[in-house]
């Protein structure tokens, strides 16, 4: 059994209703291990939804999700993550009054060692661990260039470098898989940049598995292998950049369809 | 039996008429009024003065109560909530603590703590027999009264312009500015409202139960707020219903349980309900979104 | 080395916490040895370091955990009067009145933990004002347990009755320790100044170091988005359930604390009025804010018993204060000077 074949993240027939509306159907997938994987779409077409499905913020109506093989039916929002999914989100959620380190520590929560006495009673072990954690958070923020705005408060950085702190909470927690959820939105055409270098080099360095949602165009065409396209929460097309560019459904559904913004 | 039904209802519509004035209040300002069961108090004592003290005719004297506690109302607001406008609900929570606090001395400063006994300002009218039961008439005139008010709302704030300004600012107060409702006249006359139902019930409550005291207004004041949160907070007949239903279950666990312990019952109550019901009996579910 | 900055400034804000409450009781000892202290202060040393932590642990959960309790007074309670039970009770086995202090407090401490993990597991799926309505509930429930409480003990040892004293059947050489609404009558005073001291002290030291720890920080993440936090794998539920058993626990001591200052104590004073003191406590002292917390409870505790002269229109008085305090500090205008003074000194600071 090789593992590099095997998916990271399959889906067979995922859907989900909201009060008799469908927002999401049919929705089959397969993410391999080391891919990058773009999902795209006109505005309301379900692209986030499926983010929150995978995540479990929502509870799927049908089908199933299966992370590694395993299905991640009876699991929370918070064991879908312990088992490899983290992502960012649309709307950036991060925690405003916590400094940008203290953002990132929350994100390697479940991978620093150390029990409730020992914080109180300031055991070695939470000195041990506390000094780790540290290290591994600027390393992280490093990558992002924001290890030296480490002690300021997240709520005062500027829009892109909020989207960037995300990313890192997000590897913080050591995912197999990470969810994008427009990256690029509000950036700069130089920051745009930069970012799909260092998404291409997460991707390198930590051997992960990553799919976004995005507009920007030239980001997605420039660093997905793959791309997935949604309209009205189905699958309309799939494959590599060039051929969605030039799928005759794909230019339907953005044409003359609803407007895209961006 | 059917004697503790009706002292349930009683006492319930009672709660009932208190917790629409939450209910409304929360609905709009989306602020828990905790001052509002001292409302009830400062109306209980003005229909006393008014009645013992200058010789008036009960009718006249529930009227002077229902407009001094509407402008008390208006004043509280204007005062002590509109500078909060745009706080945290804490803040908001504990200025209301300090309304309270300021009411309930100020009565203590003017009437004093002694005790006084509420007159039986229908004592005139005959009692009603039910079988073997009596119903006594301030019995019926509470709950005519629940029913009568709980009409005048649903009517006032489904049909009147005012009536659809209120629900229009508990939706999303941005947008009703936006239509040019008047957020603040707005969210005034609901405290208007509010208190001068606080006034009726004062009297109703102090008819039924007559004794008399600056804290008289406190535990039916948690108690009607339960009753609304029980019904599903900012739902005019979510209050009614919570408000009867609290009522009874406090009577017939006073009958049949225990005395003491009649309190207990009643939160052990609310507390199933919104374990198994979150938004209360007829609370709307709202989700969050990511 | 940024962390050891960030931490040295956390550790500061401790060590200034400690220093506050020591030089507190320095101050205390040196007026007492002058006789400066006047008969109604010395009686309000005890309630105050009780309110201190009892508000220390109400900001966990208010605070620090962002959850809004209106019952805190009903774990101060169960507290309060385990601790009479466990002190009277052992008053002929363990006849050192220190040890039998801390005996009640620890098991004051542990069963208002389990109060709060009784409550807390139901009530902690729910959100912001039901929460608040459903421990204001939960505290009125144990108060009114309370007062339907007869606990005596005799010669076979503990006897319990929801009913009255005689129903529960104590040999003739029983002594009743819990009388219903009467409380407790005929506590032996075990509670000292420098008891109280150490207990705040203890109470100071677990509460800074969990909220200085990885806990604390989860705990802080849900308060600010829940959804990020289960995102990013931050158990929630658990750590709703840390701060509010930890601060349940530390109401419990702070209860025992305050019920062995007196000779009786009724269940009435542990009501819904005390849950909302405390909770004025944190919220004038700073949500958030210990050294608030601190400093509030203990001028406020004081207040009134220094407002005496005016008797009649002190509480009219602590009512208005409040109220202005309120709206002036939700002022934006007054605000926004605060905070640009607030910049200007830590720039001053940095530039030095």
């Amino acid at each position: 059994m090789s593992k590099e074949t095997d998916a990271v993240l399959k889906t067979s027939h995922l859907g989900i209703d909201f009060g008799g509306l469908t927002a999401v159907d049919e929705f089959n997938i397969s993410i391999a291990p080391d891919e990058i994987k773009g999902l795209i779409g006109p505005n309301g077409a379900g692209k986030t939804t499926i983010f929150n499905l995978l995540t479990k913020v929502y509870q799927p109506s049908r089908g199933k999700i299966f992370l590694d093989g395993k299905d991640t039916k009876n699991m929370s929002p918070v064991q879908v993550n312990h088992a490899g999914i983290a992502r960012t989100f649309q709307n950036i959620r991060l925690f405003d009054k916590l400094s940008v380190e203290e953002n990132v520590r929350i994100g390697l929560h479940e991978h620093v060692r150390y029990g409730m006495f020992s914080g109180i009673l300031r055991l070695p072990s939470f000195w041990k661990e506390e000094k780790r954690a540290h290290e591994r958070t600027l390393e992280l923020l490093d990558i992002f260039g924001l290890a030296d705005q480490a002690d300021v408060r997240a709520d005062s950085l500027p829009y892109g470098a909020q989207r960037r702190l995300e990313i890192v909470r997000a590897l913080a927690t050591e995912p197999k898989l990470l969810l994008l959820d427009e990256p690029a939105a509000g950036m700069n055409p130089s920051e745009t940049e930069e970012l799909m270098k260092n998404i291409r080099k997460i991707r390198d360095e930590f051997k992960i598995a990553i799919m976004l949602i995005e507009h920007d165009m030239n980001l997605v065409m420039g660093i997905c292998e793959n791309i997935v396209v949604v309209n009205f929460g189905k699958i309309i097309a799939e494959g590599t950049p060039s051929r969605i560019q030039n799928d005759p459904q794909v230019i339907e559904a953005y044409l003359g369809g609803r407007k895209e913004e961006d | 039996m059917l004697a503790n039904l009706i002292n349930g209802i009683s006492l319930g519509s009672v709660y009932a008429i208190i917790a629409l004035g939450y209910t409304m209040v929360y609905g709009i300002a989306k602020m828990l009024n905790f001052a509002h069961g001292d409302v009830i108090m400062v109306g209980a004592y003005v229909a006393f003065c008014a009645i013992t003290g200058l010789g008036w005719p009960p009718i006249l004297a529930v009227l002077a109560s229902v407009a001094v506690c509407t402008v008390l109302g208006i004043i509280i607001e204007g005062l002590a909530y509109k500078p909060l406008r745009n706080a945290t609900s804490l803040a908001v929570l504990i200025t209301a603590i300090g309304v309270s606090y300021f009411l309930q001395n100020a009565a203590l400063l003017i009437w004093t703590s002694n005790t006084k006994v509420f007159p039986n300002i229908f004592a005139d009218l005959p009692a009603l027999q039910l079988g073997s039961t009596q119903v006594a008439p301030v019995t019926l005139i509470t709950v005519l009264a629940n029913i009568v008010i709980m009409l005048a709302l649903t009517f006032f704030t489904s049909k009147t312009k005012m009536g659809k300004a209120m629900r229009a600012v508990s939706e999303d107060k941005g947008a009703a500015t936006l239509m040019g409702i008047n957020v603040n006249r707005t969210i005034s006359m609901t405290f208007a409202i509010g208190s001068g139902l606080a006034a009726i019930a004062g009297v109703l409550l102090c008819t039924a139960y007559p004794t008399l005291m600056p804290t008289t207004g406190a535990m039916p004041g948690i108690k009607a707020f339960t009753a609304a949160v029980f019904g599903g907070i900012g739902s005019i007949p979510g209050a009614m219903l919570g408000g009867v239903l609290l009522g009874v279950i406090e009577i017939f666990g006073k009958a049949y349980i225990s005395t003491q312990l009649s309190d207990a019952i009643v939160f052990a109550v609310l507390i199933i309900v919104l374990l198994v019901k979150p938004t209360g009996l007829l609370g709307r579910k709202v989700r969050e979104k990511v | 080395m940024k962390a050891l900055k960030n931490l040295k400034k956390q550790t500061k804000i401790s060590f200034l916490n400690y220093g506050i409450v020591i030089l507190f009781f320095i101050v205390v000892q040196i007026l007492a040895n002058l006789g400066m202290l006047t008969n109604s202060l010395k009686g309000q040393l005890i309630p105050i370091l009780s309110y201190v932590i009892m508000a220390l642990a109400l900001n966990l959960v208010v605070g620090i955990s962002g959850e809004l309790s209106l019952g805190h007074a009903g774990f101060m309670s169960v507290g309060a009067f385990s601790g009479v039970v466990v002190s009277m009770s052992l008053a002929e086995n363990v006849p050192n009145p220190g040890l039998r202090l801390l005996l009640a407090i620890v098991i004051g401490a542990l069963l208002a933990g389990i109060a709060g993990v009784i409550i807390g597991i139901p009530v902690l799926r729910l959100n912001g004002d039901y929460l608040a309505i459903v421990t204001l509930a939960f505290g009125e429930i144990i108060k009114n347990v309370m007062n339907c409480l007869y606990v005596g003990v005799d010669k076979a040892g503990l006897h319990l009755s929801f009913k009255d004293a005689a129903s529960m059947g104590m040999a003739a050489d029983g002594k009743v320790l819990i009388n219903g609404p009467m409380g407790a009558t005929g506590v032996t005073k075990l509670s000292t100044f420098i008891a109280g001291t150490i207990l705040l002290l203890l109470v100071l030291v677990i509460i800074q170091n969990l909220v200085n720890s990885r806990t604390g920080l989860a705990i802080m993440a849900i308060r600010d988005n829940r959804i990020a936090a289960e995102a990013s794998g931050v158990p929630v539920t658990r750590h709703k359930l840390i701060a509010f058993v930890t601060s349940a626990a530390i109401a419990g001591a702070a209860g025992a604390l305050y019920a062995l200052n007196y000779s009786t104590i009724a269940p009435k004073k542990f009501d819904f009025n005390t849950s909302i003191l405390i909770l004025v406590f944190v919220v004038l002292g700073g949500i958030g804010n210990m050294t608030g917390s601190i400093i509030a409870a203990a001028l406020l505790t004081v207040l009134p018993e220094l407002l005496r002269k005016f008797s009649d229109y002190r509480m009219l008085i602590y009512a208005i204060v409040l109220i202005l305090v309120m709206i002036a500090s939700n002022n934006p205008k007054l605000r926004s000077i605060f905070d640009g003074l607030g910049k200007k000194a830590k720039k001053e600071e940095a530039a030095k």
